[in-house]
């Protein structure tokens, strides 16, 4: 990949148009995940990260051929920012062996390992610890590589976080714990599960390197990511990096939001969208950012069509991948 | 042939596996300058060096994650849990992670970790320091689970087991490290998903594992003295099952003793005692007998403890149980 930074870390104007295109991508992707869905085309259960798509893209840009990651419940948007096609991903949610997880995984349960996906995962936190051993095993072997962990505010209460960060730490391994701060668990708002509204103290019990951002700013994402993965990567030790962000959609597809004040969301979606917001910043004309708009919902189409005319798997390929 | 005990045993395993590869390392809480709170990693740190003798803090989740996670990028990780009590702890890495890596990605990633741990009853250590838990994890599928009884079979199992492509539980019986037994001087490994006969009769097939095995040897000999022969059976794996060979034997004797000291309830006999009485229906002549601890936490009082745990004297009475049925 071309440098693209200028001498002052800015990025050139190409470089962020290739993120907005990348975040358009995510989001056509995701709201034609929420049609199919309601069009009762989907099994399983969803969920989206409409809002979320600059912290995604900022820090998948941000890493490197060989670093690693593990995601969340909320996996679409950094399977795809990583570089998985969307075909794969969309295939593997109707549940085709096409599907970067052959069918197995499912949404929750998204893999791509050659381009580093360690997996997605579905209990809060539960990805964390094998993204410090990840690392360990770098360190161990001399590797110049990262392993970056996606998780939730919620996961910032739960045991494995904890330990994590706390090992991860103590050894100084390569590792970048990324918090998606959306300031909901599923319904319930940070003021009714987290005593403390800084969420980057939350490093400083461990003695953990940290840093917060704006995650709605996909240029300041990758710039600290990137400073992350550095530091991460010249075996300084781990960084928590903290990415304030919104969740424009319910904690599901379909999900009611019952638990909203009135009027929120409208008035995040005016003020806090990524995609409007980078897009004002770089001042696209209607008529192209229209073709852009147009180029990645073609894509999104693209997907869903792969997908259909996806391979079920038989019945018994149930019994395979239990044991290697 | 040189004499080893089971603690040196387990020992030599993971040195030799050291010794021959980078990729193998182990961590646990205590294992490091201590050499672990029963003295299996004695001398291995000074040999091996603290980065591939870790220490690590009171923290079994982050201990089998990190372990899952090393192992995933093609390590050979042995995580030690101090007790296998702590392996609560450690549950939902151990169930939810390390048994489903491989099947929620379609096959694209293995986990090659082995988590060591240990525990038993016999010495009044109380009820979090004593149970068997061997069963839980045969139920999960994904996982491997290993109970070894001899000093030749721990050595040999826990070579398997490293270099198995699963995560496997390995268990170790806290009273077998004591015992001592003959092995070759190399290294033999043993596979896993093979049984060990360790006696051969034709009366009454006892199937045991860990400390059970050497209660139910002594158990056959008693019993020969009554002119009943025994044939003891170690599955040695409990997951994957040699099924053939417990059903081979149960097929020569026409009775059964399931012997385990975990609880009898749900224990890991009443899956033993299913296998057999299904596929030698027609070959038994008495009701599989089960023996195991009372259904009781483990008690602290000695005079408790050893009321609540099966020994040779309640594999003889199992015994005596089903050749009483003869014509029955």
């Amino acid at each position: 990949m071309a440098k693209v930074e200028s001498k002052r870390g800015a990025l050139s104007e190409e470089r962020l148009r290739d993120f907005l295109r990348e975040m358009l991508l995510i989001r056509h992707v995701e709201e034609k995940v929420e049609e199919r869905f309601r069009a009762g085309e989907l099994p399983g259960f969803l969920h989206v990260a409409i809002g979320q798509e600059a912290v995604a893209v900022g820090v998948c840009q941000a890493m490197e051929d060989g670093d690693v990651f593990a995601s969340t419940h909320r996996a679409h948007a950094h399977t795809l920012a990583r570089g998985t096609h969307p075909n794969e991903l969309m295939a593997e949610l109707y549940g085709k062996i096409e599907g970067c997880s052959h069918g197995y995984g499912g949404s929750m349960h998204l893999y791509d390992v050659e381009r580093g996906n360690l997996g997605a995962n579905a209990v809060v936190g539960g990805g964390l610890p094998a993204i410090t051993g990840a690392a360990l095993a770098f360190k161990l072997r001399g590797e110049t590589r990262v392993s970056v962990a996606f998780f939730g505010d919620g996961a910032t209460n739960i045991g494995t976080f904890h330990e994590a960060l706390n090992l991860a730490s103590l050894w100084k391994v390569p590792a970048v714990f990324v918090l998606e701060n959306n300031h909901w668990a599923e319904s319930t708002p940070a003021k009714q599960q987290l005593p403390i509204s800084d969420l980057e103290k939350r490093a400083v019990a461990y003695g953990m390197h940290s840093t917060k951002v704006d995650g709605q700013d996909v240029e300041v994402v990758f710039k600290a990511a990137r400073r992350a993965l550095d530091y991460a990567r010249s075996g300084k030790g781990p960084v928590f990096l903290v990415c304030e962000t919104y969740r424009l959609v319910g904690h599901f597809v379909g999900d009611a939001q019952v638990y909203r004040p009135k009027g929120e969301l409208a008035e995040l979606r005016e003020t806090q969208d990524p995609i409007t917001k980078l897009r004002e910043r770089l001042g696209i004309p209607d008529d192209e950012f229209e073709a852009m708009d147009a180029e990645a919902l073609e894509v999104a189409e693209g997907a869903v069509a792969f997908a259909k005319a996806g391979t079920d798997p038989k019945p018994e390929d149930a019994l395979k991948n239990v044991y290697a | 042939m040189p004499e080893l005990t089971y603690r040196e045993a387990v020992r030599d395993a993971l040195s030799r596996a050291m010794r021959e590869d980078d990729d193998v390392f182990i961590m646990g809480e205590d294992i490091a300058e201590m050499g672990g709170s029963m003295g299996v990693t004695q001398g291995m740190l000074a040999e091996f060096g603290p980065d591939r003798v870790r220490n690590t803090p009171i923290s079994e989740m982050a201990l089998v994650g990190a372990g899952i996670g090393a192992a995933m990028q093609g390590m050979r990780p042995i995580v030690e849990i101090m007790y296998e009590d702590f392996t609560t702890l450690a549950m939902e890495q151990i169930v939810n992670q390390a048994a489903k890596h491989r099947y929620m990605s379609g096959g694209q990633v293995k986990v090659p970790l082995t988590i060591r741990t240990q525990g038993g009853a016999g010495w009044s250590p109380g009820a979090q320091h004593a149970q068997q838990v061997e069963a839980w994890f045969v139920h999960v599928p994904g996982l491997k689970v290993v109970f070894a009884s001899t000093p030749s079979d721990v050595r040999g199992l826990l070579w398997s087991s490293i270099y198995d492509d699963n995560p496997v539980l390995f268990f170790e019986h806290r009273m077998l490290y004591p015992i001592k037994e003959e092995v070759a001087d190399e290294l033999e490994p043993v596979p896993l998903g093979q049984a060990r006969v360790h006696r051969e009769g034709e009366d009454v097939t006892v199937i045991a594992t860990g400390r059970l095995v050497h209660e139910s040897l002594a158990a056959a000999a008693e019993a020969e003295k009554e002119g009943v022969s025994v044939e003891v059976v170690d599955p040695r794996t409990l997951q994957p099952l040699d099924e053939e060979a417990l059903v081979s034997s149960v097929k020569k004797t026409n009775r059964c003793v399931v012997a385990h000291e975990a609880v009898v309830r749900g224990g890991y006999g009443a899956e033993v005692a299913a296998v057999v009485q299904h596929q030698a229906f027609d070959w038994l002549d008495a009701p599989i007998e089960r023996v195991g601890s009372k259904f009781t936490p483990i008690p602290f009082a000695p005079v408790m403890e050893n009321f609540v745990v099966p020994d040779a004297v309640d594999v003889l009475e199992a015994i005596r149980k089903t050749v009483e049925r003869t014509g029955g």
